[in-house]
């Protein structure tokens, strides 16, 4: 598995705090943009490496993130052991579900998991009594490592990067594995993966369960972070919003989730200038990337560099 | 010689370059007070975000123009969250630490406002808010303020006016938004207080286009009088359903309704009902000599002349905030964080949009009962009871 990609992020990660102390964009953007990244990493082996497109990713980030604004407010319970009753969860419903909903293909997948999301998010606002309803969970209390509290932006950059990076390396390890070779049989041919003997139900029942879980740990860690959750942040839109991540950076590359990612994050973080005209800025840039760099941005770019690279090394 | 020359050129033309530009860094460097805001201005809460920006501009554009607060122009900062929470915790976030505001005035929904309270604590600046849950200032929490009254007040008016007519079994039907269950808990809450039984609690959802299967329920039961706590086109349909289906109770809307456009949807069915709402909806009614007039009418026809549209109670709430603010910073000498926070808490006999605010440190909106008006429906349009 080649840690090339790893090691570099790990620098950048740990270098940035340095080079900007105290800077608005590394500790409060760049922890949102790890959030986002953990979360668009998470959709990529889904949606990237089996192909199997989600249209509800965000309704696990809510269950990881609602669990825990639960558990420790109302009972109380431990940061950590809150989490782990979150991942557990999340980890069977959506164990529950992905018999059914990934025998579904295309359209009818993606219309069903938009329909798991939107049940989600209507069981949030619905439940008052547990949930808060609409206006959702405050006094969320800090995670605590080993008495070593989370408390500041940048001790919160610090973790989300570290849980960022580590997604990551599942990622990596994943993809590079013997598993990860079958599901990229099966997103090229789910047939021809059937016969070479690979039990595709299995395979992708156990993807969508590892895709759940680390959108739950995410959703976990960002609602301590936050302080505060609302049905609001775990909406059909944020889903789409992770597709979107997924898609620009480019679909089944790893880094080009966490790309999409960190751009979707930055972009209008640095498009409010332009005021009144943000968004339709924001929307161009999106249009025009799909226009001309269908297979993704962060793939696209990283092809032509290899290509060029080629020719020069061919050329010497 | 040559060189001299040339050494004085630049000399001079540095001196005077510095000279002119002097002027303008100290404007730009401290010299003026910033305004944090941010505000639903897209989205759903659009029509709560929009007038209380277009508000906060127009006022703030009028203060400059007066020269300002403590000899200092006015800057305002603001951030369109379109109402997501998470947005708007990074925005305040970027706020404090990017631009460095002075104070911050916005939050347009409770959602958003109760997401930076965290945050606003924490880094210790005066904060606002311009949302309606009564659980953004309770409990107090010393850097939080908010101007708009709460559901709870519109409970306790309507049931203070349900004792003036002897009402004493009610039932309820509300919305199943945000607003609607906010104002069916507090409701809840409150009725024992004021001797007033619930003896039926019926709901709806936010895109039934009929309630007659909870009305009839409701006629069957021993209610003297209808609640309704909804937002939006709910309370129009169940006050066309009451009357279709022949209800002859005294029907109750919430300030959630206080718009022209309830009327026109409900029609003739709306004749008769009685609902609690800020005094900006019939300013034009007031009596003279009402203190609340002058500040209404001034704000109605400035807002009116500069946008060419309707005002609402939300802008006059950015309105209510702003000028607070102002206050306190007059009073306080300069923007200090700490000293303007404490100005705020001591605001007393101020006179907005809403009412007369006198906070204290234990109440961080400083609003009465007093500061809803009872009105009922009469030929199409709003009448002041008393």
């Amino acid at each position: 598995m080649p840690l090339r990609g790893f090691s570099l992020l790990t620098l950048v990660a740990i270098a940035l705090p340095f080079l900007f102390p105290d800077n608005y964009y590394v500790t409060v953007v760049g922890t949102t943009a790890a959030v986002h990244a953990m979360l668009a990493m998470s959709l990529n082996l889904l949606m990237g490496y089996a192909g199997q497109i989600s249209l509800g990713h965000a309704a696990f980030f809510g269950m990881g993130a609602y669990s825990s604004a639960i558990l420790t407010t109302r009972w109380e319970w431990r940061p950590l052991l809150a989490m782990v009753a979150g991942l557990l969860l999340t980890g069977v419903v959506a164990y529950l579900i992905s018999r059914p909903i990934l025998r579904l293909k295309g359209h009818y997948l993606a219309m069903a998991t938009l329909g798991f999301g939107i049940i989600i998010n209507i069981l949030l606002v619905q439940t008052g009594w547990l949930t808060g309803g609409p206006d959702g969970i405050s006094n969320i209390p800090p995670l605590s490592l080993l008495g070593w509290q989370v408390d500041s932006d940048l001790r919160w950059y610090g973790v989300m990067s570290a849980a960022a990076l580590l997604v990551l390396w599942i990622n990596l390890s994943v993809v590079s594995s013997r598993s990860g070779r079958a599901l990229r049989a099966l997103h090229t041919s789910e047939f021809a993966a059937q016969t070479m003997g690979i039990d595709t139900t299995v395979m992708k029942s156990k993807i969508f369960v590892l895709a759940a879980l680390l959108a739950a740990a995410a959703g976990s860690l960002f609602a301590h972070q936050q302080a505060f959750v609302s049905p609001g942040s775990f909406s059909f839109f944020f889903s789409v919003e992770l597709v979107t991540m997924v898609v620009l950076g480019g679909l089944a590359s790893t880094y080009g989730a966490i790309f999409g990612a960190v751009a979707l994050t930055f972009l209008p973080e640095l498009l409010v200038v332009f005021e009144d005209y943000e968004v339709m800025i924001f929307g161009a840039i999106l249009m025009l990337t799909m226009i001309f760099l269908p297979q993704g941005f962060y793939v696209a770019v990283e092809q032509r560099l290899g290509r060029w690279w080629a020719a020069r090394q061919g050329g010497a | 010689m040559k060189i001299a020359n040339r050494v004085a050129l630049a000399a001079a033309v540095f001196s005077s370059f510095a000279l002119t530009l002097a002027p303008v860094e100290a404007l730009l460097a401290k010299d003026s007070i910033k305004i944090g805001s941010f505000l639903a201005v897209t989205g759903g809460a659009s029509f709560l975000g929009d007038p209380e920006l277009k508000t906060l501009q127009l006022y703030v554009e009028q203060i400059n123009a007066a020269g300002g607060v403590n000899g200092k122009q006015l800057e305002l900062v603001h951030y369109d969250t379109a109402g997501d929470a998470k947005k708007a915790v990074n925005f305040v976030k970027r706020l404090i630490k990017k631009d460095e505001v002075d104070i911050i005035i916005g939050g347009s929904t409770s959602g958003t406002s109760m997401a930076v309270i965290p945050t606003v604590e924490e880094e210790k600046i005066p904060f606002i808010s311009l949302a309606g849950a009564v659980s953004i200032i309770e409990p107090v929490k010393p850097w939080v303020f908010k101007v708009p009254h709460t559901d709870r007040m519109a409970a306790e008016r309507i049931f203070a006016d349900m004792n003036q007519r002897g009402i004493s079994k009610i039932a309820l039907i509300s919305g199943d938004g945000g607003f609607g269950k906010s104002g069916r808990e507090q409701s809840l809450l409150l009725a024992p207080k004021h001797g007033i039984e619930v003896v039926i609690d019926e709901s709806y959802g936010a895109k039934d286009t009929d309630v007659t299967a909870q009305l009839s329920k409701i006629r069957g039961s021993s209610a003297e009088a209808i609640l309704n706590f909804g937002f939006g086109t709910g309370p129009a349909i169940v006050t066309k359903n009451v009357r279709q289906l022949g209800i002859d109770l005294p029907l109750y809307q919430s300030h959630g309704v206080a718009s022209k456009t309830y009327i026109e949807l409900s029609g003739d069915a709306a004749e008769g009902v009685r609902l609690p709402a800020a005094a900006l909806l019939v300013a034009d009614k007031l009596d003279d000599k009402d203190p609340q007039k002058l500040v209404l009418v001034d704000y109605i026809s400035k807002y009116e002349n500069k946008y060419g549209s309707a005002v609402s109670t939300f802008g006059g709430h950015a309105y209510d905030a702003l000028m607070i603010a102002v206050a306190a910073m007059q009073r306080a000498g300069s923007a200090d964080k700490a000293k303007v926070r404490d100005e705020i808490e001591k605001t007393k006999g101020f006179m907005g949009t809403a009412g007369v605010f006198n906070m204290t440190p234990t109440d961080h909106m400083g609003l009465t009962v007093d500061a809803f008006k009872m009105l009922e429906i009469k030929g199409g349009d709003w009448s002041i009871i008393n």
